[in-house]
């Protein structure tokens, strides 16, 4: 479950409702932004049936890679030589 | 797409797998909650590229698969009503009910609309005065905050002829219920990225600790996945049985407090029956007492159900990780995606779709042989 | 290899007996509806060829001859309606025999209630889609039907064209061996319609590829390409286009996913609907399959006419029937057809 994608926030309406026009690349669509109060324009957000969700945390983004790079260095010295 | 590609990278997904088959010295066996999951691991083949050790079970994280047939056959009812404009998401068009369904209440004249969000149905409800619409709310927690928006939108704004049949469900009460099996094998979950998202880390530690299996959160890109697999299988080897989150640039330890407000206001927490596997105690949301006007179980009037037809359907114990698509005797003959005996061959994520999509054909070459089921 | 033992009677038992949606869709039920019903009630060598067009030796010549409905909703949308389609399209079908299309034929269902403007419109679009395609509408029909028994507009159009005395293109002659070209990005018509249509809709600049298709392969056969066989992808997409290919030729044909090319917004909007590109509906794309010897050329002449052309793949002798893409990791998955449409998901 939980078909949900990252768009960049365009343009916001409302002041007691927040919407947002999301841009999925090519595609904008409307999304609701009542559950992510301090989404700003230019901020990403993770949307799920035209809701978000979530902003996404720009840091938190590359840990994946700088994961990688520290355990890709240990898996090069354990793996046997070719 | 930003946020997207980036995590799709294949030699990064390769590096990540021949640092899986460095780390695992023993078998292990890792189930994967989400349907999102199995998708994603079925289309880049990652449980192709994990060690022969590394076994990846499917478990109930498809909330098409797991809505009861009583409750397909109440959507295909108010479907069928011709008062009525019956909205829901595409995947529970196929989903059988006792003896058709919701395509098939269409094909006879029914309105039933695909929707991408309840939201739209609500819009549908304010151009339709005069009709009576009603959406299809099923999902994981990751769907209620938004299921939930759209009944309290309906509330503010008065919208009389705007009703929801509720059928979510929450997954730390499965995890748990898949735990407590005295025939459980799985050593470790991959939980459900999105789910937690919502609902954070919180609820899933009491399960860690109790049963003693991490439990990794993760996204659903390749290299999320692998991320979490690949910590997973270090926990285990240290025989540690924590709960870590992989998916930190969505996830945060307390969630969304926003939508959890939203869900608590909304709904209240209610049993559950999960088809193929039974009632769950406290694993359901239902509309709370304040909404229960929106409640369409409330609003219409239900023939007697019929109680649910015994078939040769093994999708429980499919759902539960314990048997495999093909250990079934009906699959590839009596149950196919255009014949469905049950949820799991309907369902794009479900474990008999998939399988028999991606892998039926090749179970009979040894080179394609899948180590996910 | 396992047979199909998977379809046991005309009508899958889930539908009653009754025509659903999914029988127009390209897929796996249509196709059971015109193997279990149609083909055997008028089986002949012309209809059991199963390509676009039916060709036939009239004289000394041969004529290739085909016929399309429109049933297409909304009856506008960005880069085309109704009419447009329903010109290209049977051209189209013509052009994929390796015919150069001369004349069609327009039959019209009207509802009544619909707009007379909108019928101009449309029959203008007919006008200059003819004209750019170089064909004549020569014979038609109307009739009106009461309202409420159609989508305003229903439209059948049939074509016929001459096909060139060295022109021999049907699934009969694929081989195993054959590169299989794809003439530009996949998706664009299908996305257009959902960006419209009430409850999935977004904002795009996305517009239909419907176009008319007889200018690449004219191309194609004066370079004196080796054509084996055509087909345009339409409803159903590239996976529906390859499958009936493979199950006609017998072959099996091998494609490299990464090798399709999609544009940014189709990409996007499958991601966010959950749908695979490669099953979504086109208008103006084809494959081609050609003799390897000929593949590097035949890819230069199609990307003149749509930058986006690619050569996706193979045919072999693996399975035949089978359809397999490797993704984007390099591992293969079946590209099976679908049952019926695909649905957008939230799952």
């Amino acid at each position: 479950m939980c078909l949900a994608v990252p768009g960049k926030i365009l343009s916001i309406t409302g002041d007691d409702l927040r919407s947002a026009r999301v841009d999925f690349g090519g595609i904008i669509k409307e999304a609701c932004l009542a559950c992510v109060p301090e989404a700003e324009v230019g901020d990403y957000v993770i949307v799920h049936a035209g809701f978000a969700i979530t902003r996404v945390e720009e840091s938190e983004a590359r840990r994946v890679f700088e994961y990688l790079e520290s355990i890709g260095a240990l898996a090069d010295l354990e793996e046997p030589r070719r | 797409m930003k946020y997207v590609d980036e995590y799709r990278d294949p030699r990064a997904a390769e590096k990540f797998a021949r640092a899986i088959r460095s780390l695992a010295t023993r078998p292990w066996k890792i189930m994967e909650v989400c349907g999102g999951q199995t998708h994603a691991i079925v289309r880049f083949g990652i449980d192709r590229m994990l060690p022969e050790q590394i076994s990846l079970i499917h478990g109930p994280g498809c909330p098409v698969c797991v809505t009861a047939q009583e409750t397909v056959d109440q959507a295909i009812e108010i479907a069928a009503n011709p008062e009525v404009i019956f909205c829901s998401f595409g995947d529970m068009l196929r989903v059988p009910g006792s003896n058709r369904d919701l395509l098939a209440v269409k094909a006879s004249g029914g309105d039933v609309r695909i929707v991408y969000s309840p939201l739209d149905a609500l819009a549908i409800a304010r151009a339709n005065p005069a009709r009576q619409v009603v959406f299809f709310a099923v999902g994981f927690e990751t769907t209620a905050p938004v299921n939930a928006m759209a009944v309290y939108q309906a509330k503010r704004q008065g919208l009389r002829n705007f009703s929801m049949l509720v059928s979510h469900v929450m997954v730390p009460p499965a995890i748990e219920a898949i735990l407590s099996s005295r025939e459980c094998g799985v050593d470790g979950f991959l939980a459900a990225g999105h789910v937690c998202t919502v609902m954070g880390l919180e609820e899933y530690r009491p399960i860690a600790a109790k049963y003693q299996v991490p439990i990794l959160v993760t996204g659903f890109e390749p290299l999320d996945i692998l991320q979490g697999i690949y910590m997973c299988v270090r926990q285990l080897e240290a025989g540690s049985a924590r709960v870590e989150n992989q998916y930190s640039r969505a996830v945060r330890a307390n969630g969304n407090l926003e939508a959890r407000r939203l869900i608590a206001e909304v709904f209240r927490v209610v049993p559950r029956k999960w088809r193929g596997i039974g009632e769950i105690d406290r694993s359901g949301l239902a509309l709370s007492a304040a909404y229960a006007e929106f409640d369409a179980e409330g609003r219409f009037s239900f023939a007697r159900q019929a109680a649910p037809k015994a078939s040769e359907c093994i999708s429980g114990s499919i759902l539960k990780g314990l048997k495999k698509p093909s250990e079934c005797p009906a699959f590839g003959t009596r149950c196919t995606p255009e014949m469905p005996l049950g949820a799991t061959m309907v369902s794009s994520e479900g474990a008999c779709a998939a399988y028999f999509r991606y892998r039926q054909r090749s179970a009979a070459s040894p080179a394609g042989a899948s180590r996910h089921f | 290899m396992a047979q199909d033992f998977r379809l046991r009677c005309p009508l899958p038992a889930a539908t009653g007996g009754t025509i659903q949606l999914a029988h127009g869709g390209g897929g796996r039920m249509m196709r059971s509806l015109i193997e279990r019903l149609f083909l055997p009630a008028f089986s002949n060598g012309y209809l059991d060829a199963k390509h676009d067009s039916a060709v036939m030796r009239i004289g000394s010549g041969r004529i290739a001859f085909t016929t399309d409905t429109y049933v297409v909703s909304p009856l506008f949308f960005p880069g085309g309606d109704i009419g447009k389609l329903a010109v290209y399209g049977t051209v189209n079908d013509l052009a994929m025999a390796g015919a150069r299309p001369s004349y069609l034929s327009a039959g019209f269902i009207l509802e009544e209630g619909l707009p007379i403007e909108t019928l101009e419109s449309i029959v203008h679009s007919m006008r200059e889609a003819a004209g750019i395609a170089g064909v004549e509408l020569v014979t038609g029909d109307t009739k009106v039907v009461d309202r409420g028994k159609g989508d305003g507009v229903f439209i059948n159009t049939a074509g016929i064209g001459l096909v060139g005395s060295e022109v021999e293109i049907s699934p009969a002659r694929v081989a195993p061996g054959d590169a299989v070209l794809l003439s530009g990005d996949v998706g664009r018509h299908g996305i257009t319609i959902m960006s419209v249509r009430e409850g999935l809709g977004f904002e795009t600049s996305l517009e239909s590829d419907c176009a008319p298709l007889w200018p690449p392969i004219s191309a194609l056969l004066e370079a004196g390409i080796e054509i084996h066989c055509l087909r345009d992808l339409t409803r159903g997409g590239l996976a529906s286009a390859l499958n009936e290919i493979a199950t006609d030729a017998g072959v099996g044909i091998s494609i490299e996913e990464a090798a399709v090319a999609k544009c940014e917004a189709v990409a996007a909007a499958c991601e966010i609907l959950g749908l695979d590109p490669l099953y979504v509906a086109n208008e103006g794309r084809f494959a081609a399959f050609v003799a390897p010897r000929h593949a590097e050329r035949a890819l230069e002449i199609l990307k003149t006419h749509e930058t986006t052309a690619s050569l996706i793949g193979t045919v072999g002798n693996r399975g035949p029937g089978l359809v397999e893409a490797r993704g984007p990791f390099g591992h293969p998955r079946i590209l099976d057809l679908l049952s019926g449409e695909q649905m957008p998901r939230i799952c």
